[in-house]
């Protein structure tokens, strides 16, 4: 990994607007969780089901890397300032692991915490803890998944809402097996297990399963972004 | 440095998208020294750049860089320094930074000691720790040619470098690109100006519509072009007497008075843009605009492929 490629990332990550749409959901995650607590304390099976399943997993987690993990490659490809790294004699492995580096560091972050909180406040410490690790796995799939997008077509933004939104929140729940390819499944098989299974969470994704799936997008989505970065093409004006 | 280290060879090279053809069956060397590539817009400049620097493979032929193909390698980049046309830095960097990140991605020894050599280059010193979003536009580009210059590449490639810089700015960088060229490197800058290609390069490569229409010495491409008629586009404070007193200027062949100013067909170039202050500053009137029309630069074109051919 090139930590001057992760520094610029980070940076430029940051410093965009677009980095403030991160931050109202997970401030209402941890807000609506305070809140069902102080209201029902003791249905948290009830209310932990809505907002960690609910908000947390299909929302928070997938939304979250979704704007992280299309910003770090393709607001740069967008805005053009990508030549000045790709015109380096850099091996494109080492830009999109580097992007790749932030994209999850800042997603884990921005949606583990919160989840963390939740799951502590809900259940347990320790189920919030399976919650990180559930994101730590989500994180790496779909970011994998988004940067992938990002130089593949000019709208990554659109076809990733359309995966989170049709694919995991509508089919995965109409049509059990299609689970087997949603991210949000492997987050929810890993946090259970790690946080001690309460079953607040269900899914028929096993864990062996979910860690295999994990690896194959991280896997396929990395390298398939490092050869699309090999052939990247100058377009625009041709004068 | 090699001789091979700096050579630039394209063989029969196309490039098209789709039906549309932007760089037709182009075979130049670029070896050593400035070198000019002419053409009006749309004549496949661009797109012959962004192939030299391995951003678009051809559709056909052949193109070497330093002796390896450039597309799909960054390792060519040890060699290049690439200033591509549009205007892309990170703005919240500083100059020094954005300098200094290009040294430490080209994995320099002492990538603070070449940034610091780089940017003395290009006369942004005082400059060097603002950031980028608050430079002008020739600030940004002096900017970028440091960040391109900072692993002393034997080859560089600027597209239209001069775009958005001042008078002092030009020389400044014309200068820069001369030295380049006399130690020893490959340069090559893009224009669509004949003016800024005639005091750079002593070396013209001339694209029209995607073909190599011209290529060699400046001064025999030029001699083909003195007497070919330029066309003016002025606005004065008072055309109507500026029309009168530039009927007597040799140098002028004819004048349309039209709504929008005055439209003067001009013999030589040099000459009525030396006559034209003087006639005005004698007649009281002031310019308010000058241009060369688009139309007469695609004629310049024109004429020189009917020209050569």
């Amino acid at each position: 990994m090139n930590l001057t490629v992760a520094r610029i990332t980070a940076r430029a990550l940051l410093g965009r607007r677009r980095f403030l749409l991160l931050v109202p959901l997970p401030i209402l995650v941890i807000g609506l969780t305070i809140l069902a607590k102080a209201v029902a304390p003791d249905s948290a099976d009830q209310w932990g089901l809505a907002i960690i399943n609910g908000l947390g997993i299909h929302v928070l987690l997938p939304i979250v890397a979704l704007i992280v993990g299309t910003a770090v490659l393709g607001a740069e490809i967008d805005d053009g300032t990508i030549v000045h790294i790709l015109a380096k004699p850099l091996h494109r492995r080492e830009i999109i692991l580097a992007k790749l580096a932030v994209a999850v560091a800042v997603t884990v972050v921005v949606s583990a915490v919160p989840m963390f909180i939740a799951g502590a406040v809900a259940v347990s410490p320790r189920y919030g803890l399976g919650l990180v690790v559930g994101c730590v796995i989500g994180s790496l799939a779909y970011c994998s998944f988004f940067v992938l997008l990002s130089l593949l077509t000019r709208r990554p933004v659109l076809l990733g809402l359309l995966y989170v939104l049709l694919w995991e929140s509508l089919l995965t729940n109409l049509l059990s097996s299609t689970r087997v390819l949603s991210v949000a499944h492997y987050s929810i098989a890993v946090a259970e297990s790690v946080g001690g299974s309460p079953h607040l969470l269900t899914t028929r994704v096993s864990v062996p399963l979910a860690l295999v799936m994990t690896g194959v997008f991280t896997l396929v989505g990395t390298l398939l972004a490092i050869d699309r970065l090999r052939s990247f093409t100058l377009t625009g004006e041709t004068s | 440095m090699d001789r091979q280290d700096r050579l630039v060879e394209l063989r029969n090279v196309s490039r098209w998208y789709g039906n549309v053809v932007a760089v037709n069956d182009v075979t130049m060397t670029l070896g050593a020294g400035v070198t000019g590539l002419l053409g009006p817009n749309g004549a496949g400049k661009t797109t012959l750049l962004h192939m030299m620097a391995g951003f678009l493979a051809p559709s056909q032929g052949t193109l070497t860089v330093a002796g390896v193909p450039a597309w799909r390698n960054p390792e060519v980049y040890r060699e290049i320094g690439l200033v591509s046309e549009r205007e892309a830095v990170h703005g919240f960097l500083s100059a020094w930074e954005f300098v200094l990140a290009s040294a430490k991605l080209h994995r320099l020894p002492d990538p603070a000691g070449a940034a610091r050599r780089a940017i003395a280059l290009v006369e942004m010193e005082e400059a060097q720790y603002r950031r980028i979003e608050t430079f002008s536009k020739g600030m940004r580009q002096r900017t970028r040619v440091a960040a391109a210059l900072v692993h002393d590449p034997s080859i560089l490639l600027l597209d239209e470098p001069f775009n958005g810089m001042d008078p002092r700015q030009r020389i400044h960088m014309m200068d820069l690109l001369h030295r380049m060229g006399r130690e020893g490197r490959t340069v090559l800058f893009s224009s669509h100006i004949l003016e800024e290609v005639e005091q750079v390069s002593g070396t013209v490569q001339v694209m029209v519509a995607g073909r190599l229409a011209a290529s060699g010495d400046y001064r025999s491409i030029r001699r083909l072009m003195t007497h070919r008629p330029h066309v003016f586009a002025i606005h004065s404070t008072d055309d109507r007497r500026l029309a009168i007193a530039l009927m007597h200027e040799e140098s002028v062949n004819g004048i349309d008075v039209e709504k929008s100013g005055l439209a003067v067909r001009a013999g030589d170039y040099g000459a009525f843009t030396r006559a034209l202050p003087k006639i005005a500053l004698r007649e009281g009137v002031r310019v308010r605009r000058l241009t060369p029309s688009d139309e007469s630069l695609e004629s310049v074109f024109s004429y020189l492929i009917a020209g050569v051919q």
